[in-house]
């Protein structure tokens, strides 16, 4: 008998559940093919971070509780964004700090709780994808993966397993890119100025296709983009580690000549 | 009195990104502040420790403040100085306006001071007829054009060379109009034989302090251009303006601190000049003020101790977390509206203005961490500015609209299956918007949204929606 596959239960997020489902799958397909079980606990919504970064701590609290005990049964907890497992991993221990009844709970789900591509690597020891990609990629890091849980060489290690792919890096990959939840719409000429001046450092790479691990960064940056008509072409890198981007158009569609418009 | 615009926030960094000489000044901040800084930190392989250590002493400092406090102003006293306890920026002004009548002085030379702009010091001496001038280039250059800093470090970073040299000519009567001011050679020759004459007149000197020393009752500025020096040297009188939290233990905790500040800063091992005051001339000395005046002020600093604001109290104003914020670079530092620009302003106005006043600024950040990435002294400035954020959530300062939507969306993400059914109409609602083109550049109530970007359309149906489907299929039972 084999030994039991680890348990991971995929909290999807509540941008990629309703924007971008090609992520959910993407993840489940890489989970799955570095040996877990996945499961998706189907009354998951959100993590809380809207609220809790608009310091409204009773709502945050009020959609993070549910979470903590739909999780508790699971080896692993796995988001395929920086952002979102940081909330788990990082803040849900600040969020119930003065909750002495949730502390043992707020702590197990935080150790086990991990952003999917560092999860894939550091835990479950993948150092290669089995995808097909031709061409130049770049890559943004964003800013709670690479701050709060250290995602750095991870995504950058298995995209150089794939024959064909070549990642021309951005004069600032760990510059924000403006996006930061509500401050996009809060303040949206200084988030514009940002989300500028990054589309500016993405086309001088000379990379067609730009990848990153948030759906918030991703959908920011792939905005401008298009509004910039733009050709390059901007994906969850889940997608391209998965070869799932047949499965999709790119995100905000397609502006190359080649595109599917 | 220093009025704030920070209310004005929005309306500030809609001119500021206009600005397009000040766009120009910002694409400094990169090749000036950001590769120096992490050059000099790369170079030293003790640097994460000293953070830490820095970060410990500062802890301790605070912990014991009344204690190092009362003993700096112990031996300032015995080393002939005098210590004046300020409660507010009005205490503070009267306290140097008096220094400033007893002597009978008529002119003030300042080295700079962050202090001095918080209690509008300069307004204050001259409304009471005192010639007062800047001695550091840059405080200097926005002294002669009628503003405030834009940087901690940099008054004038915001200025370009050619601005300068139109103060000059219009300051500097006398000289051959034709002289040549295009070199910054040649501004800073001109700034130097200028102030000379200032040095040698002046009656009061202030100047800030970086560091106070509890144990030797020490004053420690640090600067680059020398002119602290000369004006706390040459001048009759030497007052020294710091807020509380300056204080440290001993001298080689200073040290230690002094070995994180320049690197932060500028990028340099140390900056050039570091001189320590301790006391007035003393019999047989060559030189040195013959009063020297320590004003220790507070101004809301004692309330931040024992609360979540307390870490900011270790700030040593390196200035690192606005040299390196996407935010501050993208709109400059008078867009904040009020004396301390970035992310450490965003924590400290707050506390020292009022957070109904300041509101706007700790809400004007990402959250990206590279502040608190680079910070000396390890503030966690984005947990700050979160802790005002909730302040002000408390307290119904945030916009009405804002926090109906926050409740609103809590209200649905707490209730699974009605968040399911909303957020799957949503998604085909938008996804057929898109018109199949995978983007929306216009959307009703999302103009934040749309006016800057497009909105990436949904695929057309929620991931739940496909995975309960693929489950069925599977003949699964999830």
């Amino acid at each position: 008998m084999t030994p039991s596959k680890p348990r991971v239960g995929l909290f999807v997020t509540c941008l990629v559940d309703m924007f971008r489902p090609t992520v959910g799958f993407s993840a489940v397909k890489l989970l799955e093919e570095a040996g877990c079980e996945v499961d998706v606990p189907m009354d998951q919504t959100c993590c809380g971070q809207p609220a809790y970064n608009s310091g409204d701590n009773e709502s945050a609290r009020k959609v993070a509780r549910p979470l903590i005990d739909m999780f508790a049964d699971y080896d692993y907890v796995v988001a395929p964004s920086g952002s979102c497992a940081g909330m788990i991993k990082k803040h849900f221990p600040e969020l119930f700090a003065n909750d002495p009844a949730m502390a043992d709970k707020v702590k197990a789900l935080s150790d086990k709780t991990f952003e999917l591509v560092s999860f894939l690597t550091d835990v479950m020891k993948v150092d290669a994808v089995p995808a097909s990609f031709e061409g130049k990629v770049t890559y943004h890091d964003s800013c709670s993966g690479l701050r709060e849980l250290k995602v750095k060489e991870q995504p950058r290690k298995l995209l150089n397993s794939i024959k064909g792919l070549e990642i021309s890096e951005l004069s600032e990959p760990e510059t924000c890119c403006g996006f930061g939840g509500t401050f996009c719409v809060k303040y949206p000429e200084i988030s514009g100025k940002m989300v500028g001046d990054k589309t500016k450092d993405i086309k001088q790479t000379g990379a067609k296709t730009l990848l990153a691990g948030d759906m918030g960064c991703l959908m920011n940056m792939a905005g401008k983009l298009a509004r910039e008509g733009s050709d390059v072409e901007v994906r969850h890198v889940a997608e391209v580690l998965a070869d799932m981007t047949m499965a999709a158009p790119p995100i905000a569609g397609s502006n190359s000549k080649t595109g599917g418009e | 009195m220093n009025v704030s615009t920070s209310p004005k926030f929005k309306e500030n960094v809609h001119g500021a990104l206009r600005d397009e000489s000040l766009q120009r000044a910002l694409g400094r901040l990169k090749s000036g502040f950001q590769e120096k800084r992490s050059a000099a930190a790369a170079k030293m392989p003790e640097f994460e420790a000293l953070r830490d250590q820095a970060r410990d002493i500062k802890n301790h400092t605070l912990e014991n403040l009344d204690h190092y406090l009362l003993k700096f102003e112990e031996n300032v006293k015995a080393n002939g100085g005098h210590v004046h306890w300020c409660a507010d920026a009005a205490e503070a002004r009267e306290v140097v306006a008096k220094i400033c009548r007893d002597k009978n002085a008529k002119s003030v030379l300042k080295g700079k001071s962050m202090i001095s702009e918080e209690i509008g010091l300069n307004d204050f001496l001259e409304k009471q007829d005192l010639k007062v001038v800047e001695t550091d280039l840059g405080e200097y250059i926005i002294q002669l054009r009628h503003e405030p800093p834009s940087h901690i470090i940099a008054p004038a970073i915001h200025v370009h060379k050619e601005q300068v040299a139109d103060s000059f000519r219009e300051t500097h009567t006398g000289r051959d109009p034709n002289r040549s001011l295009v070199e910054p050679r040649e501004l800073l020759d001109e700034a130097r034989e200028v102030m000379r004459e200032h040095f040698f007149a002046a009656d009061i000197g202030i100047t800030g302090a970086n560091f106070l020393i509890a144990e030797t009752g020490t004053s420690v500025i640090v600067t680059n251009e020398g002119n602290g020096d000369l004006t706390q040297t040459l001048s009759r009188v030497h007052i020294a303006i710091a807020s509380l939290e300056k204080v440290v233990p001993t001298l080689e905790d200073a040290s230690s601190i002094l070995r994180v500040l320049a690197r932060s800063a500028t990028g340099q091992e140390m900056s050039s000049y570091t001189t320590f005051s301790t006391g007035p001339k003393r019999d047989g000395d060559l030189d040195g003020p013959e009063e020297y005046h320590v004003i220790l002020l507070d101004n809301g600093r004692s309330n931040m101790l024992g609360t979540e604001f307390q870490d900011m109290l270790r700030c040593i104003r390196c200035a690192a977390c606005m040299n390196h914020c996407p935010v501050y670079g993208a709109v400059g530092g008078h867009a904040y509206g009020w004396v301390y620009p970035g992310p450490m302003g965003s924590v400290l106005s707050p506390s020292l203005i009022g957070v109904d006043e300041a509101g706007h600024l700790p809400n004007a950040s990402t959250f990206c961490g590279k502040c608190e990435e680079v910070c000396p002294m390890r503030i966690p400035l984005p947990k700050m500015m979160r802790h005002w954020r909730e302040r002000e959530f408390e307290k119904h300062l945030s916009p009405s609209s804002f926090r109906y939507g926050i409740k609103t969306w809590a209200f649905f993400a707490s209730k699974p299956k009605l968040y399911r059914a909303v957020t799957g109409i949503a998604s085909k609602v938008l996804g057929k918007m898109s018109g199949g083109k995978g983007k929306i550049a216009k959307l009703p109530l999302a103009g934040g949204w749309t006016d800057m970007r497009d909105l990436p359309a949904p695929e057309g149906k929620t991931f739940k929606e496909l995975w309960a489907e693929k489950q069925k299929q599977q003949g699964g039972s999830k």
